[in-house]
């Protein structure tokens, strides 16, 4: 299971904090957001956008990262902390 | 026992006093001579929109280690003796601190370039996000960079 985290106005898009994904084998971050993007219409104008920051297991990743069964993923929307 | 990192690094959704978080870094060392303090509050306007009120979402985990970083970097790269980080999250009200670093050092000069440098790095890195509340509504800041 691969566990997808909302946050902030992604949350509020997606109408949800958390979705989870069964996978069989690693899944490349490219592809996890062509589901989210299937699941989540309201979200497929800015996952795209270098301005969304994405975690796995609460560090930062690189867009060409890889998700395997087990990590947790946040999508991170521009901080406003402070 | 209590790393000082967990003592001195905190979010939470109750108030804090900044007295009482700079008593925790004199705390450290009697050759303290300055301790200079960030203090974030709840203004009541933004990009010319009356604010009626705030709240802050973070990333349960992910920001604690962010803000426990910010302290491990500020005490390896400044000329600081300690460093304290308090974050609120929740509902803060117009006029309420939000947030508050405190750097202590010998000199003032060290404290007052970490201070600046954290709080800096602060809104950079760590997975804190602000809703206004607005005459309109409510618009979570990052909509709006």
């Amino acid at each position: 299971m691969i566990t997808v985290r909302f946050f902030a106005m992604l949350k509020s898009l997606a109408k949800t904090e958390v979705k989870e994904y069964s996978v069989s084998g690693p899944v490349r971050l490219e592809e996890l957001k062509s589901m989210l993007k299937k699941d989540f219409p309201a979200l497929s104008g800015v996952l795209d956008s270098r301005s969304i920051l994405i975690s796995i297991n609460q560090e930062f990743a690189s867009r060409d990262a890889v998700v395997k069964d087990g990590d947790e993923v946040g999508l991170l929307p521009p901080f406003s902390g402070g | 026992m209590k790393t000082k990192s967990s003592v001195l690094v905190k979010i939470q959704e109750k108030g804090f006093s900044v007295g009482e978080v700079v008593e925790s870094v004199k705390a450290a060392s009697k050759g303290i001579g300055a301790v200079v303090t960030f203090l974030g509050a709840a203004r009541d306007f933004s990009k010319g929109s009356v604010i009626t009120g705030l709240d802050f979402e973070h990333y349960p985990g992910m920001a604690e280690k962010k803000l426990i970083d910010i302290r491990e970097r500020a005490l390896k790269n400044f000329d600081i003796i300690e460093m304290a980080i308090v974050h609120r999250t929740g509902k803060i009200e117009i006029g309420e601190d939000i947030v508050v670093i405190a750097a202590a050092s010998a000199h003032r000069n060290d404290a007052f370039m970490a201070c600046e440098w954290a709080i800096t790095e602060l809104k950079r890195t760590t997975p804190i996000w602000k809703r206004e509340t607005t005459k309109s509504g409510e618009v979570w800041v990052s909509e709006t960079p």
